[in-house]
């Protein structure tokens, strides 16, 4: 393989949107975790955990817009096959995003007696855009196959995503608050573990079998050799991590982001798995990202201002986060 | 039914719900920093209450906009795959640097905008209020310049069947950009005036004589008064564009049927297609030859030069006169309620009441604006390059009509949520007038300066 431009551009294109979407997956997860813990939490945790997310939802979400949007622009083949394939996944997902993006903002600004209902709208768009993530995710792996086996697995993956982000929620809670809401995080956090490991198991089981190319990927010799180290660690994370669960929080609140960090690790490794499997294809044994990608002269105006772009608001996200650093404290306006 | 006029109705709802919220948003966040500048240089209050007061619209506004937003990238490949698929490799760019260089700038700056008043400085936060600003208007110049160019596209060549760009700077400074983004602009500006101006004249109506009530009405009221002239003189200018580079267009907005001189400019008229003729019709003789070319005798195109090639005519005429209609009342509005306020110092009542409503007028003349140019495109995605039924999905018909069902459930509640939501913050901030607590600044925590008092 020659790396031209024509051969380069798609391949940075495809690391870009991995890139993207693995971004949004944590930043967006932990906030959709949030939305889903809600209906545990009492009326003034709630408003501390909107507190904790309230800066910078707006900015994650815009991690899928980037994600949706390099597919769209760098493999708008790829986008109209994968798009109209998961047409009602894709709408699902839409007004669940709808809702509770909406949610947030109305839930401060309705009259008190109407705050329970957008609580709940939060809630319940939380967890339906959750479920239909882990749907569409469970879906691809099998090859966009929607069969009655495609969509049970569906549902099963769409249940572990949706474990999964409120692990990244209950991380983020503990990260950001203090005192029995931190406690209860710990809580939460336990149990969504265990379901989150199940759900990874699932999917990195079913995949190789679904698929003889991608069986053959992983379990040929020495290539078997060289991955073992992502299921290995992605195990031993797990287990360390429950075990914190028990011991957590520690005095001074030493160790607070660690579970958010040993998550958002946990996802990394479990999307490069994802990415090895798949690799070279955009659409699983359909299409490549060489045979999706637009013309070269289009992807290298899109490369030029990101190369400048990317980074500014990669730093300038930073510096948001920094701005609002440290523990949650009511939300207002000033 | 079928799927493409099914996925156009679902598009359509689905942007023109969209449009209404960075309407908002483009021009009141020049407002916001126009309330924040005042401030910083006067230390009265009363501005710093004027916007804390709209920074809570913004903040709503915002959020309606981006969710809506996020509905329409996917909406792209959900419904029109072969819209990206012909001419992805000019549009794909002007998305992708709208997301780069807008969205994340707006998105990243908004929560320092919004909740970090006490944590940053007093100048890092006027930078955030400009970032947003600037971040709302940039995107708008990506969209406008894709819009444009599917109305006049220009900069690029075909091969199989695929557009490839050519010259990106003809792509985004296409014939018709200028002149759609001056007008799309304005008609911002217009519409959050006259937000403003209708939200405070309900204040007003409720008992409140606070200064920052006063301030807000008279920023919106004489704001919406230097702006209408100017947007009247650049919708006439658009319309020469237009008359220019999509004739047909025009032809279908005057409801003219035959080219030639002499046309009447049409008030009223139920234009019919099948009978190439306008029922009723109530006319201005020769207006149409002298507002379009100036002069009495002037060559008007007709429809009759555009067979099976022109859009349908009963929408745009009527989408297009409700825009202007529109105008000219928002005109009549704003020139009045300017006069009273500045030589009488006072609003009269029955004035206060019209315009309340009026609130919503630029809604009315933006979409009425969209409809005209959208439509007036057709049968056209992208004017003689891709038809708009060469670009719909292989999604059945009842998939499309199950979710453009639940869209437009959604939508009309939330746009009743987000008017109630309005309602009731103007009437808060009626009730609380100068006595509300101000947050942060009163407190002067942190690096803040302390209010004027």
């Amino acid at each position: 393989m020659t790396l031209d431009w024509p051969t380069a551009l798609p391949l940075i294109f495809a690391g870009l949107m991995g890139l993207a979407i693995l971004i949004y997956v944590i930043l967006d997860g932990f906030d959709l975790g949030i939305g889903i813990l809600f209906v545990m939490a009492e009326d003034a945790e709630q408003d501390t955990m909107i507190a904790a997310i309230g800066p910078f939802w707006d900015a994650n979400e815009t991690w899928l817009v980037l994600a949706v949007g390099l597919l769209l622009v760098a493999f708008p083949m790829a986008h109209g096959v994968i798009l109209t394939a998961l047409y009602i996944p894709v709408f699902v997902l839409l007004v669940g995003l709808i809702l509770r993006g909406v949610a947030f903002d109305f839930r401060a600004k309705v009259p008190s007696g109407k705050k329970h209902r957008w609580n709940r709208i939060f809630f319940l768009g939380s967890v339906i855009a959750s479920l239909a993530q882990g749907y569409m995710l469970g879906v691809y792996v099998l090859g966009l196959d929607v069969g009655l086996g495609g969509t049970a697995f569906g549902v099963l993956v769409a249940l572990c995503l949706a474990a999964a982000y409120a692990a990244m929620g209950a991380a983020w809670v503990i990260y950001k608050t203090e005192g029995e809401l931190q406690r209860k995080a710990v809580r939460w956090l336990r149990t969504a573990l265990v379901l989150t490991a199940l759900g990874m198991a699932a999917v990195s089981l079913a995949t190789p079998f679904a698929s003889p190319r991608i069986f053959d990927k992983w379990f040929g010799w020495p290539q078997m050799l060289y991955l073992s180290p992502l299921p290995i660690l992605s195990a031993l994370m797990f287990l360390w991590l429950w075990r914190q669960t028990f011991h957590l929080p520690k005095p001074d609140d030493r160790h607070a982001l660690t579970p958010f960090l040993t998550l958002a690790a946990i996802f990394v490794l479990g999307f490069a798995g994802l990415a090895w499997s798949f690799y070279p294809f955009v659409v699983p044994d359909k299409l490549t990202i060489w045979q999706a990608a637009s013309a070269t002269e289009s992807l290298a105006i899109i490369l030029v201002g990101t190369a400048v772009v990317l980074p500014i608001i990669i730093f300038y996200s930073f510096y948001a986060y920094r701005v609002f650093g440290g523990k949650a404290t009511d939300l207002t306006y000033d | 039914m079928d799927p493409l006029i099914l996925s156009r109705i679902q598009f359509g709802a689905n942007i023109s719900f969209h449009i209404l919220f960075p309407t908002i948003t483009i021009a009141l966040g020049w407002v916001l920093l126009f309330f924040k500048l005042r401030y910083n240089a006067t230390n009265d209050s009363a501005w710093m209450r004027a916007y804390f007061t709209w920074v809570k619209v913004f903040a709503l506004s915002f959020a309606m906009g981006v969710v809506s937003g996020v509905t329409m990238s996917f909406q792209f490949g959900t419904n029109w795959p072969g819209y990206m698929e012909h001419v992805g490799n000019i549009a794909g760019p002007l998305l992708a640097y709208e997301i780069l260089t807008a969205f994340f700038l707006e998105a990243a700056f908004l929560g320092i905008m919004l909740f970090g008043f006490r944590r940053v400085s007093n100048r890092v936060h006027t930078l955030a209020t400009v970032l947003v600003a600037g971040g709302t208007t940039l995107s708008a110049f990506w969209i406008i310049a894709l819009n444009s160019w599917m109305q006049t596209p220009a900069g690029f060549e075909m091969i199989d069947g695929k557009a490839h760009a050519v010259d990106w700077w003809a792509i985004i400074f296409n014939p018709s950009m200028p002149y759609r983004l001056v007008h799309m602009l304005l008609a911002s500006g217009l519409t959050v005036s006259f937000l403003i101006s209708g939200l405070s004249a309900l204040r007003y109506l409720n008992g409140d004589r606070s200064e920052s009530m006063w301030k807000a009405l008279r920023t919106g009221v004489f704001t919406a008064a230097i702006l209408i002239p100017i947007q009247i003189l650049a919708g006439d200018q658009h319309g020469l564009n237009t008359l220019e580079h999509q004739p047909q267009k025009i032809a279908a907005m005057e409801a003219n049927w035959n080219t030639g001189p002499n046309v009447p400019l049409v008030l009223f008229a139920l234009p019919d297609e099948a009978a190439k003729e306008n029922k009723f019709e109530v006319a201005i003789p020769d207006g149409a030859s002298l507002v379009l070319r100036h002069s009495t005798d002037g060559v008007v195109p007709g429809l009759n030069d555009f067979p099976g090639n022109h859009p349908p005519v009963f929408p745009i005429f009527w989408s297009f006169r409700i825009m202007v209609g529109t105008g000219l009342l928002m005109l009549a509005v704003s020139w009045s309620a300017a006069f009273f306020l500045k030589r009488r110092h006072s609003l009269p009542k029955p004035l206060a009441m019209l315009m309340v409503p009026m609130a919503l007028s630029g809604w009315l003349a933006t979409l009425a604006g969209w409809y005209t140019t959208e439509i007036g495109r057709q049968p056209w995605l992208v004017t003689g390059v891709l038809k708009t039924a060469d670009a719909v999905g292989p999604v059945a018909g009842s998939h499309v009509a199950l979710t453009l069902a639940v869209y437009l459930i959604l939508y009309v509640l939330l746009l009743i949520a987000y008017l109630g939501v309005l309602v009731h913050l103007a009437l808060k901030a009626a009730k609380d007038g100068d006595s509300s607590p101000l947050p942060g600044v009163m407190k002067a925590a942190m690096s803040q300066p302390a209010a004027g008092e």
